[in-house]
């Protein structure tokens, strides 16, 4: 079975910018597949020429299997697209919007799943609105919908959260979890690196236009580990850890462990030492750390 | 195949929402041509033997609303997608450069024949005969709003601006379809214009357009036939190698 999605040494420049320098990954049918990065990093050039708006200089595309510039009628059939910008025609209404967006991918009488879709996404009642009537976190909705009209198998959200309200965002959010447990391939990008860290199994981090990290989320955290312990003890820290990498925050002191096993001999020290542990708590690093630590030192 | 049919219904309907812009106003703009210079001209000019002023004008002004209307079709319609931004979902759906290019291409003729049988129905008590030859007619209006079609594409898809479009409207198509006999038949020109007409593509349009409806004309219809012809041919092939390469559209 061919990759959901296969990106091979993609290359892009825009006049002296290197918007992507030699990008190479794959993303497996049924992933929930993160792309971050900082603004100007390349992640929507790269969705650009995943979905045929951009083309490539070098390298090659592929949407299972089809080469999204050969290929491209194929590809673009089995991939739906959440462009970033909120864009909309002012002529029509939602469900003509709809309508005529299955049309453009070749179908016709798709009514019921445009009326499962504005269900979904909670806007059954909105369906004879004219699109210029519409919040913009509606006209959001409308732009999910419509990338989805034709139940592409591969499907990328181009940071669609952005500027919209909690609410939507966990309805969103429960919507994809819902299609990414139906089969599908989800790619997402966003800056909210608590929704990667939260829905995605796999991330990759794009810095300047190159790839510099590629991992499983798990993987990724656990190896960028920065694990540390809070304690608050009953006397000042024995000079048997005054050594330890340390620093105090709140009137707790914090230990650095480059494991967790090493959480036992600090333990044993402050036993031995008489010291008694009043609070103790584990800080386990998070994707923003990892993201930060990544973006600000290289690889 | 429904990708472009779905295009087509989309640009129709587009204009056809606002036809009180894009078609009642054109229709309005070519009577008050035909009230004041056929008022203003009746007892100085008879341009074809047995065909009063008022009655030769009828066609070019018809075929002038067309050609512009079919021009300002697919080129407004093209400048607010990309000005917008909602050209997008035109370009992630499988459509291939034809059938982009068909839809605009249809739309726009079809505004352009509205608009023409507008002009022609609402000025037809200035005495327009029924056609010498209808299928001449029909020939030079269908081909006369695709060439101006076509280059609706063009001007929408090389626009980055209204401004820019604007330009074009105003510096190009409206010079070119003005002076191009509407109003006088080139014969009544200095040679020097006379000869400058002929460069004219849509001299030819108007010309051959009229001959159908009086079996006379400026120049050969053949001739006029073959130009108008060509011009289609030649600004559609470009239209569609624009969109093709994705010029302006995909970048």
């Amino acid at each position: 079975m061919s990759s959901a999605i296969s990106i091979d040494s993609v290359g892009k420049h825009f006049g002296t910018l290197t918007a992507l320098d030699q990008v190479s990954f794959t993303v497996e049918p049924g992933e929930f597949f993160a792309l971050l990065g900082p603004n100007g990093a390349g992640k929507t050039t790269l969705i650009s020429i995943l979905a045929g708006l951009t083309r490539p200089d070098s390298g090659h595309v592929r949407v299972m299997g089809h080469d999204v510039q050969r290929d491209f009628r194929e590809a673009r059939k089995r991939l739906g697209v959440v462009p970033q910008e909120l864009v909309f025609d002012p002529f029509l209404s939602v469900r003509e919007t709809l309508q005529f967006q299955s049309g453009y991918f070749g179908l016709t009488r798709n009514d019921a799943w445009i009326d499962e879709l504005l269900f979904k996404l909670g806007l059954s009642d909105k369906a004879q609105a004219n699109m210029r009537a519409l919040s913009g976190g509606m006209k959001r909705r409308v732009m999910v919908a419509q990338a989805l009209v034709h139940r592409p198998p591969v499907i990328v959200l181009d940071e669609p959260t952005a500027g919209v309200d909690v609410e939507l965002r966990q309805s969103l959010w429960h919507f994809v979890r819902e299609l990414n447990q139906a089969g599908h391939t989800i790619v997402l990008t966003t800056h909210y690196l608590e929704e990667a860290q939260e829905l995605c199994s796999r991330i990759a981090m794009l810095k300047k236009g190159k790839l510099i990290a590629l991992e499983d989320k798990t993987k990724l955290l656990a190896h960028s580990a920065r694990r540390e312990v809070a304690l608050k003890l009953s006397a000042p820290l024995p000079d048997t850890l005054q050594q330890w990498p340390s620093r105090v925050e709140d009137d707790r002191i914090v230990l650095q462990l480059a494991d967790i096993a090493e959480l036992e001999q600090v333990l044993a020290r402050l036993r031995e030492a008489g010291v008694e542990v009043r609070e103790l708590s584990v800080i386990e690093t998070d994707l923003e750390d990892v993201f930060v630590k990544m973006m600000q030192g290289g690889n | 195949m429904q990708g472009f049919l779905t295009l087509l219904k989309k640009e129709l309907v587009r204009f056809w929402k606002v036809s009180f812009q894009t078609v009642a106003a054109p229709v309005l703009t070519a009577l008050l041509y035909q009230l004041i210079f056929a008022h203003a001209m009746a007892s100085h000019i008879e341009v074809y033997a047995g065909v009063s002023y008022a009655t030769f004008l009828i066609p070019g002004l018809a075929m002038m609303s067309m050609t512009q209307n079919a021009f300002a079709n697919g080129s407004s319609s093209l400048i607010q997608s990309k000005i917008t931004g909602n050209i997008v979902f035109l370009l992630l759906p499988p459509l291939t450069a034809l059938d982009f290019f068909a839809a605009y291409l249809l739309a726009a003729i079809v505004r352009g024949l509205v608009v023409g049988l507008g002009v022609l129905v609402i000025t037809a008590w200035f005495g327009l005969p029924w056609p010498a030859h209808p299928l001449w007619v029909l020939l030079f209006a269908t081909l006369g709003c695709g060439a101006l079609g076509a280059l609706g594409v063009v001007a929408g898809i090389w626009a980055e601006k209204f401004d820019q479009l604007a330009a074009f409207q105003n510096f190009l198509i409206m010079p070119l379809t003005f002076l191009s006999g509407v109003f006088y038949s080139i014969n009544s020109l200095p040679p020097f214009w006379k000869a400058v007409s002929h460069f004219n593509p849509v001299f030819y349009m108007i010309d051959g357009f009229r001959y159908g409806f009086f079996a006379q004309s400026d120049t050969d219809p053949w001739l006029a036939l073959g130009v108008v012809g060509l011009s289609f041919i030649v600004i559609s092939a470009l239209a569609l190698a624009l969109i093709k390469s994705g010029y302006r559209l995909r970048h």
